[in-house]
């Protein structure tokens, strides 16, 4: 019977592997070591930049830790979505950060990178083609769209992770890739069960997500040809059924089905066995392979320059009706702007009220009391940096000083600044703008997989 | 009347990629289960208006073997609109908890 196990230590590279549940989980003799390194959750700003959100040396520590597992274990050491968001220059400096531990303890093997980032005149013609398709939920967007992205990753599937481990890498870098492909890709290669396989991989990618004990950090994955199990790595946690079967829900719109580019796994079926005290099996997993292979693509395009002030408040009168302030200071600044010439259309103010509804937009419940203080936000959008910080300092005077109601003869407030200067010019915004996916005639058709020895 | 936070274990939000939202009722006894899967006020309908999105782009889910309820919605605006305010929409159930069912 093909079976293979698979040593996830960590839901994301560079949180930090707990060392002693790697070692306790490489006593087991695993036949792998996948990590993913990607996640849109934290915003555009990765994508849009091309940048890692964690740091070089922080990354550096996990990769340490993996890449002597996989060395002195003779295992594949699979990396998904390197640098947070995969595109190319996070694939090599992932690369990069590879070799170095290579060389600085003598050490080889032979490293693949695949690359995704798909450049905006390969998806006019697929548009053209009429091969890009809106998700359910997806923007509008025009032919135009690919252009006005920053950076487009397409993401991967299995296929070019097998395809690296079968022209002989063993240190294996990718771009965008799905959180559970990089975890399936080496259980299906060796013959397990194909659902098993993808069904394993989703309960284990946020790593001990599934056990009792989420500080467990990391899980194994073992796939069999009839299903698989999952058991934490530090002897405090546990894998029951009731943890294994509702990870499934996390962070995903549909608990039962789950889109892959190859297809969609099937997971309402699924029986969970707690088969000893650590650890749980899964069988009835179902797998529909799909007609058409798809990758979902990812992009991000900037949005404006942005300026954010905060002040503080604890005047009675502003904190019993924060809506009627914000009102009132957004309609005198703006009029004090167009006398100087700036078109209300060239901005965009916004005001969070934080203790009051910035965090849930609406009105609070009626019986809600009014809040001690306000932590007022002011965030300026323009096209360009100079105006948005113009718009802020115009602001600034009346973010120190703007009464409840300008005509009313009271002493003119002041309010509390943490900072000076007390606004902040943040740079270039981003937003994310596709939610579509793209056919592709052969798994391969948008990847390119580069080799090298160190 | 009770609270959804009363009757539940917990309840939670979170993105789902950059353009849905997914809630979750987590129950810890029957009664209770039932009790929130039964309510008028915890319809598809009745949770688009609280997160104000068209009643048909709700999607509901039963999880009777785990005692949870769960609803997906996509986000009013996607992540990182100039305006955000929750970026993995973590705080976002606090509307659902306060509901009274």
């Amino acid at each position: 019977m093909n079976t293979c196990s698979v040593l996830m230590p960590i839901g994301g590279l560079g949180a930090g592997i707990n060392k002693e549940a790697f070692d306790f989980g490489m006593a087991m003799n695993p036949d792998a070591i996948a990590v993913d390194a990607g996640s849109t959750d934290s915003g555009p700003a990765y994508l849009a930049t091309a940048t890692c959100k964690v740091p070089r040396m922080t990354v550096k520590a996990d990769l340490e830790i993996c890449v002597q597992g996989a060395v002195e274990g003779g295992i594949p050491l699979f990396i998904g979505s390197c640098g947070t968001c995969g595109t190319d220059n996070l694939v090599d400096w992932t690369g990069d950060i590879v070799a170095e531990i290579l060389a600085e303890h003598g050490w080889q093997a032979k490293i693949a990178k695949i690359y995704s980032q798909q450049p905006a005149e390969t998806l006019e013609r697929k548009w053209d083609e009429g091969k890009i398709h809106a998700l359910e939920g997806a923007p509008e967007i025009g032919r135009g769209t690919f252009a006005d992205c920053s950076n487009i990753v397409a993401v991967l599937g299995v296929e070019p992770f097998i395809e690296a481990v079968q022209a002989g890498a063993q240190i294996i870098l990718a771009g965008r890739a799905t959180d559970t492909a990089v975890i399936a890709a080496y259980p299906i290669l060796k013959g397990c069960d194909v659902a098993a396989s993808w069904h394993g991989a989703k309960t284990v990618e946020c790593g001990a997500q599934c056990a009792d004990k989420e500080d467990g950090m990391g899980v194994l994955l073992t796939v069999d040809e009839t299903g698989f199990y999952v058991r934490p790595l530090l002897p405090d946690a546990h894998c029951t059924p009731y943890t294994v079967s509702s990870h499934l829900m996390y962070e995903n719109t549909d608990p039962w089905r789950l889109t892959e580019p190859s297809g969609t796994m099937v997971t309402h079926k699924a029986v969970y066995t707690q088969v000893d005290e650590f650890t749980t099996y899964v069988t009835g997993s179902e797998f529909e392979p799909a007609e058409q292979y798809t990758m979902k693509l990812e992009g991000a395009r900037p949005n404006g320059f942005q300026n954010i002030s905060l002040v503080g408040i604890a005047n009675r009168k502003i904190c019993a009706d924060p809506e009627r302030w914000i009102r009132n200071i957004t309609a005198f600044g703006v009029a004090k702007l167009d006398k100087l010439g700036i078109d209300p259309a060239t901005y965009h103010i916004d005001f969070k009220a934080y203790g009051f509804n910035a965090v849930l937009a609406g009105a609070p419940p009626l019986d809600a009391p009014p809040p001690r203080e306000l932590g007022m936000l002011l965030t300026v959008t323009a096209d360009t940096q100079e105006l948005a910080t113009r718009v802020a300092k115009l602001y600034q005077p009346l973010l120190l000083h703007f009464p409840t109601d300008m005509d009313e003869r009271e002493q003119l407030p002041s309010f509390a600044f943490p900072f000076s200067p007390a606004d902040c010019p943040r740079g270039e915004t981003h937003e994310f703008t596709l939610y579509h996916v793209v056919d592709v005639d052969d798994p391969l058709e948008l990847v390119r997989i580069a080799y090298v020895t160190v | 009347m009770a609270t959804v936070e009363q009757l539940a274990r917990y309840v939670r939000s979170k993105n789902a990629g950059p353009f849905w939202v997914t809630l979750e009722i987590f129950t810890d006894n029957d009664a209770a289960y039932q009790q929130i899967k039964g309510s008028p006020n915890l319809t598809k309908a009745a949770v688009a208006e609280l997160y104000g999105v068209e009643p048909g782009l709700v999607k509901q889910f039963y999880l009777d073997d785990l005692r949870v309820v769960k609803y997906s919605y996509p986000r009013p605006r996607p992540s990182g609109h100039r305006a955000e305010n929750d970026m993995h929409s973590g705080q976002q159930y606090i509307k659902l908890a306060e509901v009274e069912v």
